[in-house]
């Protein structure tokens, strides 16, 4: 039994301009232990599908379906007590900006000893001395003395790992990484990077990679999820989607990474703007975008189907087998034939 | 620390030169005869000559203001009243209790409206407390202070006959026959005042107390706050107050620094005798020593308040310290 199971989320937010389909029937599972890398352009719904699963999203405005299975029980829906016991707890969360991800009044110290009194009947000395060491574990300088300051007195690299530890510091089974290292700069990115896989070898804990850098994926995860327009798209294991990817919004995204072991003259573009979520493409949501698109792409919704690995390896397209291999092997001649060009 | 003291003190003496220079040229410009005032109805033109030498306002304008200046550095004293030759500081000590009584109960009465209705608006917005909290504000928005308090006079005052409908009496006790004193009958007294200050103020702290709850609950650290597992509760009394409490302590800090400046409707409707009514009495009379000390008196206490409001502002935001 997986770990996590998500079995057709979806999420509505009622705006006053209409129904906004952030997250439409997606479907996914996290092993303990390993790492899920979720792929997507801003608004295609990944970090809206990770809020609903932690019961994050206003319940006002939001209406929610499907089932989240977490180590067998079910938690949508679940109540604000039940989901207060997990967060924290047994899933850790970590957000894209940790400049404002921390409360800009209160001792850092504080803000990771009320993480270990929310779960544990403990004394404040004792969550103050674990407070140190997990400060101490995400390579925090003079822990005991930083401890005491405020989050403003941080760097933002230093920030994040405050950010790591506080979702750590109650050794959850789950972490959820939502774009961790988007706002910092290069150097910082690779540092946080390092000490998350450091630190889920010594936690042993299942991480979910929220992120639109597929180099961080190729790093870290075993399995890949790629959103668009608030659908899962494509779905394989890392290797698989790197050799063979399978639809045309993957092999934009390849397309785009800069490598530098291919001197292309100019990076691969996707042209268009992402879909918008309240008025939706009919069809497939990346047909406007899509060089390959026909007919059928702008009035039947592709299904979500396995290709020639198995179902291991799932993805939403209309264009044939045979269609498929052929553009991609041009597309992978093309990258080649700019190495070419400029060797 | 010490250089924000010093441009703080450097400020307040510029503030004050400017309010006082003001105030005179405005008296300058107001054609009256203040000696003649002072003097009485029955005066012979030699003796109203006298009068005005001996309020020396026989010199030109720039020498009155220099005598004023230097009375009150030399002996602290903001001069003589015109109208009855009575020691202005005097005159003040008088009315302040009145005027700071008003406006500190009124504050207590406003903020304990207005902080819960704003944080559960902000909590619930659209909500029916909400909406009712909408009309509140704009009634109060709309209306002056001299109609909410003659109505609340007239209402519970004088046709319910629940409250006394005006004058003061002395927190303190004192003996005297005809007079009202001691904390009972000090707070019977000013409670329609008070109400009259909470409709005023409430309606603005509460949209001011809303919108900034709002704005805080949306901060990502509160995301962060809820991720950790904390209740809603929780998330707002430790995460979500302090935070939009800092705009309305600004706020609070103007406004009861200009209120005790004079609240003129409040204290003329309810014939308190304060700042306020002192100030509309003496303009009346051509009292200028009267009307400058209460505009120093004015001065002094946005200055304290501005000063209270950024220490309060350095213990709410830690982030404050360290730019001082």
């Amino acid at each position: 039994m997986a770990l996590l199971e998500v079995t057709d989320l979806n999420t509505r937010f009622r705006t006053d301009d209409g129904i906004v389909k952030a997250v439409s029937g997606v479907s996914f599972t996290v092993e303990s232990g390993e790492t899920l890398g979720v792929v997507g352009e801003s608004g295609s719904g990944k970090s809206v599908t990770f809020l609903t699963l932690m019961g994050l999203v206003d319940r006002r405005h939001a209406e929610v379906s499907g089932s989240v299975r977490f180590d067998g029980q079910e938690i949508l829906g679940a109540s604000g007590k039940q989901l207060q016991k997990i967060r924290g707890r047994r899933i850790g969360m970590i957000f894209q900006d940790p400049m404002t991800s921390l409360n800009p009044v209160k001792k850092i110290g504080w803000q990771l000893e009320e993480a270990v009194l929310l779960h544990n009947d403990v004394t404040h000395d004792e969550a103050r001395r674990r407070a140190i060491e997990i400060l101490k574990e995400v390579e925090i300088p003079k822990a005991d003395t930083r401890i005491d300051d405020y989050p403003h007195q941080f760097s933002g690299g230093m920030r994040q790992r405050v950010m790591i530890a506080m979702a750590l510091i109650n050794n959850p089974e789950v972490l959820i990484a939502d774009e961790p290292t988007t706002a910092l700069d290069v150097t910082t990115q690779a540092q946080i990077l390092r000490l998350m896989t450091k630190l889920q070898e010594e936690h042993g804990m299942a991480i979910v990679m929220i992120t639109h850098d597929l180099g961080v994926v190729a790093e870290l995860s075993d399995d890949v999820l790629v959103m668009y327009g608030g659908r899962v798209v494509e779905q394989a294991e890392v290797d698989d989607l790197f050799t063979k990817p399978e639809m045309p919004y993957t092999w934009g995204l390849l397309g785009s990474l800069p490598r530098l072991d291919i001197t292309s003259a100019r990076l691969e573009q996707i042209p268009g703007q992402p879909p918008s979520l309240l008025h939706p493409p009919s069809g497939c949501a990346f047909n406007p975008r899509c060089a390959y698109a026909f007919d059928r792409c702008h009035e039947e919704l592709p299904e979500l189907r396995a290709g020639a690995v198995g179902e291991g390896h799932r993805f939403r397209c209309h264009l044939s087998d045979d269609e498929r291999a052929r553009i991609w092997e041009a597309k992978k001649a093309s990258l080649g034939a700019a190495e070419g060009s400029a060797a | 620390m010490l250089y924000f003291l010093i441009r703080r003190f450097f400020w307040a003496i510029f503030l004050f030169l400017v309010a006082t220079i003001i105030t005179y040229i405005i008296f300058y410009v107001i054609p009256s005869d203040p000696a003649h005032i002072a003097c009485g109805t029955h005066c012979t033109p030699q003796i109203v000559a006298h009068v005005r030498k001996s309020l020396h306002l026989d010199l030109p304008i720039y020498q009155q203001y220099w005598l004023f200046l230097w009375n009150m550095i030399k002996h602290q004293s903001l001069g003589y009243s015109y109208a009855d030759g009575e020691q202005v500081n005097t005159i003040i000590r008088q009315d302040v209790p009145v005027t700071a009584s008003l406006v500190f109960g009124g504050a207590v009465f406003w903020l304990s409206i207005s902080i819960p209705i704003g944080i559960l608006s902000a909590l619930r917005p659209r909500s029916i407390l909400d909406r009712f909290g909408m009309v509140f504000v704009l009634i109060g928005i709309s209306a002056p202070a001299v109609w909410i308090g003659l109505i609340l006079a007239y209402v519970v005052g004088f046709k319910l006959g629940w409250t006394p409908i005006a004058t003061y009496c002395n927190l303190l006790p004192t003996s005297g026959v005809g007079t009202c004193s001691g904390p009972a009958e000090w707070a019977y007294h000013l409670i329609l005042p008070w109400m009259t200050f909470m409709f005023l103020f409430a309606a603005l702290y509460v949209r001011l107390i809303r919108a900034n709850v709002m704005e805080t609950m949306s901060e990502d650290y509160v995301r962060t706050a809820r991720a950790k597992g904390a209740s809603s509760s929780r998330v707002l009394f430790q995460h979500v107050l302090r935070n939009s409490m800092l705009p309305v302590v600004t706020i609070l800090g103007m406004d009861i620094g200009l209120a005790l400046g004079g609240a003129v409707f409040t204290e003329f409707v309810f014939n308190l005798r304060g700042l306020g009514s002192q100030l509309i009495q003496s303009a009346n009379r051509d009292d200028l020593p009267v009307v400058v000390g209460i505009v120093v008196f004015a001065c002094i206490a946005v200055i304290i308040f501005n000063f209270l409001v950024d220490v309060a502002y350095a213990w709410l935001d830690p982030r404050i310290r360290l730019s001082t």
